[in-house]
């Protein structure tokens, strides 16, 4: 990593926590209205792995799907207006939270099923490379993020056999953060490590400290190069740290809270910021202004998406189909 | 069809000959499925290779969600996915993903697939490989449900199915697959939402779509020597459905008779018979009757199966009903 990446970094996460703890308050104002399941505290996956993907390269994600939308690239104003439900959103008001959808950065679906798309990115991926096929030096590749939950629906067996069966270029990100829902992983599987679960198909595999941001960039780098040079697919197992309940609202009780002080020491951000200045990426006053950047941006998406206009019920059957 | 050159083809053929034009014309169309590609001697693997013609594992859900994957990402895939009855296996991506990301884009992707399964069949196989389970998809938003009953619009459906820019469920008849009929050579296209009369008549219409349209035009001939002149229309696509050639034919005679192999309350029928009473009451000269299968599974032995679904007789009884004198 170089001072360029990390400070790249850095913003990518803070945008995706300012942004998180403002949706936080206007859902509990009522201004997003709709079911909200915030990232906090997962920033550094999204930002390290999105952070080195291209435009052309395809995303797609599950419920929990905010950071990965911002990582990609996506404008905060209109993934602000999308989560208030109005037509200058990036659906136009007509997906919310768990349907953000930015085809200019490659985010090309989430899903509130749990692993609904996890079999999509094998899709794309097969249609990438049947283009690499026919279009020297094309390399792109697909990126599915999915939690540890997904990994006991059938969808991931079925997903993981066939992109290896085919050597697809996919590579699967399982944000592990230790409770599907309500249940922590133990009442769900006694298999610890989701990534020791694909060895059989031969699929590389890791897992990281998905609070170390700069962890999670080095080892996706590693899997990325793999599978753009063709090597097949590979896993990507980070272990984070949910802060907020399952979805805005959650009273959260199946689980301690975590102590603040303990937080201050794993807060993917806080640590990067530690990381970056103790290497000399950058200092304390660039931390600084990084971080009120990130927020003012914020506040002026919430400005923008406030005057977005509602979406017009001719919309609602206009839509059903596409062309 | 006047200027149009045909042929006799089956109606699994003339499916077979739309989806290798298609592949021909477009190499963004693909075939995946669990029998696809059985040999290297496949005529789709010979014309198109192994990396079009791709036979999947028994895992529906992954198989179809991939699908819808490779849409959005610009292919056009069909999924021959054999049995309707399969489809439930992955129903999150049958009527859940892919039939909702251009709605809940705001319009900003497409999902072109088509998902072709079998259905309706009668030979003694039972509770699980014999339903008529379109009802549960036809009200699905996004998801387009095709049901041809002749070999030519058979191959006019497909056509059309992989060239739309949504989701399309195409279920083939499992007892219409080897019946033969004339086919238009080349390029044949039959428009979605577009209700075909197969038979024009002044006396009753008869709704009925995929195989009971065949026993609704027997009975019509049986009901013609008694001088009653029956209409019969079959939808070809209940999603989207032409309500308003049903609505203009019952204008005409007054009397419905509405023909479905499913089950009753899953049937196209009872959406038909819904529309009907709410748009068309006024026509009405006699109550709408539905001739539809009994709401039960199919049974193995014989005589249950012919107890439980629709035939010719009971077609036949049915226009009987609403002709009779008083019943106006």
């Amino acid at each position: 990593m170089n001072a360029e990446q990390a400070r790249s970094l850095l913003r990518t996460m803070w945008r995706i926590r300012a942004f998180e703890e403002r949706v936080g308050r206007l859902k509990r104002s009522d201004e997003v209205h709709g079911l909200i399941h915030l990232s906090t505290g997962g920033e550094g996956v999204a930002a390290a792995v999105c952070g080195q993907l291209r435009d052309g390269d395809v995303v797609y994600s599950g419920h929990r799907a905010h950071g990965h939308v911002i990582a990609k690239g996506a404008p905060l104003p209109e993934t602000m207006a999308e989560l208030m439900g109005r037509a200058g959103g990036l659906c136009r008001g007509m997906g919310g939270s768990m349907h953000l959808v930015d085809v200019a950065h490659g985010m090309l679906g989430a899903t509130g099923v749990v692993g609904g798309t996890v079999p999509a990115a094998l899709g794309s991926a097969l249609a990438a490379r049947m283009r690499r096929e026919s279009t020297e030096g094309e390399d792109t590749v697909s990126v599915v993020f999915f939690g540890d939950g997904a990994v006991q629906a059938g969808t991931f067996a079925e997903s993981v056999n066939i992109a290896a069966l085919w050597r697809l270029p996919v590579v699967l990100v399982c944000e592990n953060n230790g409770f599907a829902e309500f249940t922590p992983r133990s009442a769900h599987t006694p298999v610890e490590r989701v990534s020791d679960l694909v060895a059989p198909w031969g699929i590389t595999a890791a897992t990281v400290d998905g609070n170390d941001a700069v962890a999670v960039w080095e080892e996706f780098a590693r899997l990325l190069a793999g599978v753009r040079a063709g090597d097949g697919p590979a896993l990507l197992e980070a272990l984070t740290h949910r802060l907020r309940g399952h979805y805005e609202g959650d009273p959260d009780r199946y689980r301690d809270a975590i102590a603040t002080e303990e937080w201050q020491q794993r807060d993917p951000v806080l640590r990067l910021e530690r990381t970056g200045i103790a290497h000399g990426w950058f200092d304390t006053d660039e931390a600084k202004a990084v971080r009120e950047a990130a927020h003012a941006e914020v506040e002026d998406a919430v400005t923008w998406a406030r005057e977005s206009p509602w979406p017009t019920p001719e919309l609602a059957a206009s839509l059903v189909y596409g062309s | 069809m006047t200027g149009v050159t045909t042929r006799e083809l089956t109606y699994a053929a003339a499916t077979n000959e739309a989806v290798h034009l298609e592949m021909a014309r477009d190499e963004d169309v693909v075939l995946f499925g669990q029998s696809v590609a059985g040999s290297p001697d496949d005529p789709f693997v010979r014309a198109f290779g192994p990396d079009r013609v791709r036979v999947t594992p028994i895992s529906e859900t992954a198989e179809i969600g991939m699908a819808a994957g490779a849409a959005l990402a610009g292919k056009r895939p069909v999924v021959d996915c054999t049995m309707a009855e399969f489809l439930l296996v992955a129903m999150d991506q049958v009527v859940n993903e892919a039939n909702r990301f251009h709605y809940m884009s705001g319009g900003r992707v497409t999902a072109p697939l088509v998902l072709k399964a079998g259905y309706g069949f009668t030979a003694g196989w039972a509770g699980q490989h014999t339903g008529s389970i379109y009802g549960m998809f036809m009200g699905v938003p996004g998801l387009k449900v095709a049901l041809p009953s002749t070999p030519a619009d058979a191959k006019g459906l497909m056509a059309s199915a992989i060239r739309d820019d949504n989701p399309v469920l195409f279920l083939h008849h499992y007892l219409l697959l080897l019946e033969q009929g004339p086919v238009p050579d080349g390029e044949h296209l039959v428009p979605f939402g577009t209700a075909d009369v197969k038979r024009s008549g002044s006396d009753v219409t008869v709704v009925a779509t995929g195989w009971t349209v065949h026993r609704a035009l027997a009975a019509a001939e049986r009901l013609a020597a008694d001088g009653i002149d029956v209409e019969v229309i079959d939808p070809r696509t209940i999603a989207p459905l032409d309500t308003a050639t049903i609505l203009t034919s019952v204008g005409k005679t007054g009397r419905l008779v509405l023909v479905d192999q499913a089950t009753r309350h899953s049937s196209v029928a009872t959406v038909i018979a819904g529309e009907v009473a709410e748009h068309g009451f006024s026509a009405l000269r006699a109550p709408i009757v539905q001739v539809t299968a009994l709401d039960a599974s199919i049974a193995y032995a014989k005589p249950m199966e012919d107890y439980v679904l629709p035939d010719e007789d009971k077609i036949v009884a049915a226009v009987r009903r609403v002709t009779v004198r008083g019943a106006a």
